[in-house]
């Protein structure tokens, strides 16, 4: 497991809110000004709900240390939720059936985290799959949920609020900005407070956690709590900013893998990891293809290019991590560090 | 010097082809943004569909030179059949002008991209399959499921069974077991079967193989115990050749199994082998080489080196000849539209109204050289199937031989039911009927 240091070791010029706060006010004020409507629908609505995915399992996985693979199906619960409490309580703002939402996914969390008092590593990993095959057969099976649709597939609701609508490209980025920022700012605070550190002992030695007095049961749970209430409010985004639809499929083990992947290749225990890694797996085979089809599109059909793609990404992503096991993070601190210095030292 | 005017030849013709070719490149082109998907599981689908789209293109192309002077261009984007990938292949490729009409060949995508074309007023079409209420033009006005939407075929599968066993009325007291595809697509018809049950007293157990269905053993142990008179397989890709293989396994006649429209293809027999034969499957476009438009793309398109499907044993296979059907009705809908807007560029609204008012009668569709191919199609501003006819087909280990004659699915039965669908999504969403003077109305810029 990483070491939390790389968190700690901004760069010793400026405060360190500057850079995050430079970066809102940028995606606030500027790149509604100058984006296209592909860039949000294509690239920034996935990019901002699977990197909260990832700060959610972040927090479970690098901070606490509990391995999981059923983040697909805590994304599943919160999109389900926040539909079925959207259509069926009269009257609730969609902040609020947000939030019931992250609430509901909190306690399914909670039900498949209760394995891990016994169960660690790939065991427990095998055991949160059960959540990931619960949820989405209970979604497909119970045709309630989606609210007796005939192909099992619903639209989103309209997002506005308070009367304000935010159907547009822009109004839906923001929407999943503002929600995307705030909990990330609630994590980051979550994890440098006592909290945070009962996560981290936890997972560098239980045994020494609980001689010093840390509930290890209540902070497992939590962690759980925590990190799926986060990890549903990403599915929210998903599904209703995003795609603008809900259906079980989406939320298969292939997301909860690519999940996995984006803070492992982003850089565990670590906030900023999650959006590193989310940009890598969301936008760069984006970039393949596009270039791909640009360059080659007349000489090779699509399936080919895809393949080749595959190949591609699967190979820079074993280079990225040979080149820096602890991720993304990692690699873009060393640079920053080296460039600082070779400014430093003219 | 003999080699420099050589090369100095060559880059003079070059230069003459360049000049002849650019004003032709800048004549006018009718786009069609393909989300096709060539690899995953659903691939052999995706060649072969958009393979006969392709092809026939290319052919209206190089035969008339497009449509009145139109030159018809396309891109693909793959989608793996995937949601999100189909998502981000619609934001790529609808910045690109002159857009005719979607066909994303998945339910999955289609539902995804309802509220985003009728945004940007681009047909959809969703040819055999889509969300069986969009029928109805009155609520989803860019919406299309031409030829044959999922109601219509469930109705057209019992109606056969019921002539199998000799008639309507003969059916109460009988089991069917339907066997569906974990998805969108697989489950649209899960009420309109339980319906069709109780109008005409058969019991009906519907059992759901998760996608992509490679291993169906359970369910056709359940099968075995249940003992249905008819197994209905509404499959798709990989889970059609293991469903008939399954079925052998498990000793079940494999001629009281009767395949749907997306489990009607070679590619869903050949790999079951001998299990296949006797087997028997809905579709709207029969199967075969013999039609002369299937004969003009081997003549006009293969013979120039500019077919599509790289193995030309799959040319008139059923996945290829429904492109091909479905190449028909795109091109046809543009002629139509063309004739009230003018031979040029048309907006998708224009080339909706041009599919509102797509009128293929056996006449014409011989015509077009696919008779005996697809009967005929009838769509009007509030039906957006078009009323088209079905017929069944049986392997025999080589080939699919029509059993049937063309059959009516049960569409007045049909219509109250697609129509209460429709009006309450309408309700739901907040969108005020459409009338006939509506769809009138074109955005012709």
């Amino acid at each position: 497991m990483t070491a939390i240091t790389s968190d700690f070791s901004s760069a010793p010029v400026l405060p360190k809110w500057v850079v995050p706060v430079l970066l809102l006010a940028f995606a606030y004020g500027v790149v509604p000004l100058i984006g296209s409507s592909y860039l949000f629908e294509a690239i920034l609505l996935p990019f901002l709900a699977l990197s909260l995915a990832g700060v959610g399992l972040n927090i479970l996985t690098g901070y606490a240390g509990q391995v999981s693979l059923g983040s697909a199906a805590f994304m599943a619960a919160g999109a389900f939720a926040a539909y079925n409490f959207n259509l069926r309580i009269e009257g609730l703002p969609l902040i609020g059936s947000i939030f019931l939402a992250g609430i509901v996914a909190a306690a399914i969390g909670i039900a498949f985290g209760l394995p891990s008092l016994r169960l660690k590593g790939f065991y427990l990993a095998v055991s949160t799959l059960a959540a990931q095959f619960f949820v989405q057969w209970a979604l497909t099976k119970f045709s309630w949920f989606s609210n007796n649709s005939a192909s099992g597939v619903m639209d989103a609701p309209r997002l506005s609020i308070s009367g304000f609508a935010l159907d547009g490209a822009i109004g839906r980025y923001l929407f999943a900005l503002t929600i995307v920022s705030v909990l990330t700012f609630l994590a980051h605070r979550l994890v440098s407070s006592q909290t945070g550190r009962n996560f981290i002992a936890i997972r560098d030695n239980e045994t020494a956690a609980r001689i010093i007095g840390i509930p290890v049961l209540k902070t497992k749970l939590l962690a759980f709590a925590i990190s799926s209430f986060i990890i549903g409010v990403a599915g929210v985004i998903w599904a209703f900013a995003y795609l603008r639809t809900v259906e079980p499929d989406g939320f298969d083990l292939d997301r909860s893998f690519q999940i996995l992947f984006i803070i492992i290749i982003g850089g565990l225990a670590s906030i900023r990891g999650a959006f590193f890694g989310a940009a890598l797996i969301v936008v760069f085979p984006l970039v393949l293809s596009r270039l791909g089809g640009f360059l080659l599109g007349d000489l090779f059909d699509s399936g080919v290019l895809d393949m080749s793609q595959r190949i591609v990404l699967g190979a820079l992503i074993i280079l990225f991590l040979i080149l820096e096991p602890d991720g993304l993070v990692a690699l873009w601190d060393r640079i920053r560090r080296r460039l600082l210095f070779a400014w430093q030292s003219t | 010097m003999t080699f420099l005017s050589t090369i100095k030849a060559a880059a003079l013709s070059a230069a003459m082809i360049v000049s002849v070719a650019l004003p032709a490149a800048h004549a006018d082109e009718q786009y069609f943004p393909l989300q096709s998907y060539r690899v995953g599981p659903y691939a052999a689908g995706g060649t072969g569909f958009f393979g006969g789209f392709i092809d026939y293109l290319n052919l209206i192309n190089i035969r008339d030179g497009g449509v009145n002077g139109v030159k018809l261009t396309w891109d693909e984007c793959e989608t793996q059949y995937e949601v999100e990938r189909g998502v981000e292949c619609y934001e790529r490729q609808k910045s690109h002008a002159g857009a005719a009409a979607w066909n994303p060949l998945s339910v999955g995508i289609a539902y995804a991209m309802i509220d985003r074309i009728t945004a940007d007023k681009v047909p959809l079409i969703t040819v055999n399959h889509g969300r069986t209420d969009s029928t109805d033009g009155r609520v989803f006005p860019y919406v299309f499921p031409l030829l044959l939407n999922p109601y219509s075929e469930t109705s057209g599968i019992v109606n056969y069974i019921a002539s199998k066993e000799g008639g309507i009325d003969k059916l109460k007291g009988k089991k069917i077991v339907v066997l569906y595809h974990g998805s969108p697509y697989g489950k649209e018809t899960i009420p309109i079967y339980e319906l069709l049950a109780q109008k005409y007293g058969f019991t009906v157990q519907q059992i759901e193989v998760p996608h992509p269905g490679n291993e169906q053993q359970s369910q056709w142990l359940t099968i075995r115990r249940a003992k249905p008179d008819f197994v209905v397989l509404r499959g798709w890709g990989v889970m059609n050749p293991v469903a008939l293989k399954t079925a052998v396994k498990v000793g079940y006649p494999v001629d009281h199994i009767v395949g749907n429209v997306w489990s009607n293809s070679e590619e869903d027999v050949i790999p079951a082998g001998d299990a296949a034969k006797g087997y028997t499957a809905i579709t709207t476009q029969a199967s075969g080489n013999s039609y002369p438009v299937v004969q003009e793309i081997v003549k006009t398109v293969y013979d120039a080196g500019k077919g599509n499907l790289e193995d030309k044993s799959r040319i008139g296979s059923v996945y290829h000849n429904l492109g091909i059907v479905n190449g028909i009705l795109n091109v046809e809908a543009i002629r139509v539209a063309q004739e009230k807007f003018g031979h040029r560029t048309l907006t998708g609204d224009e080339v909706r109204w041009g599919f509102e008012h797509l009128k293929l009668d056996p006449a014409k569709v011989e015509a077009l050289g696919a008779k005996d191919l697809f009967h005929s199609i009838n769509v009007s501003w509030d039906n957006h199937e078009g009323e088209g006819y079905v017929t069944f087909q049986q392997w025999d280990g080589k080939k699919w031989n029509v059993v049937s004659d063309w059959i009516a699915p049960d569409w007045a039965l049909l219509r109250p039911i697609i129509e209460k669908s429709a009006e309450a999504y309408a309700a739901e969403k907040g969108i005020k009927l459409r009338t006939a003077d509506d769809a009138d109305a074109v955005t012709t810029n």
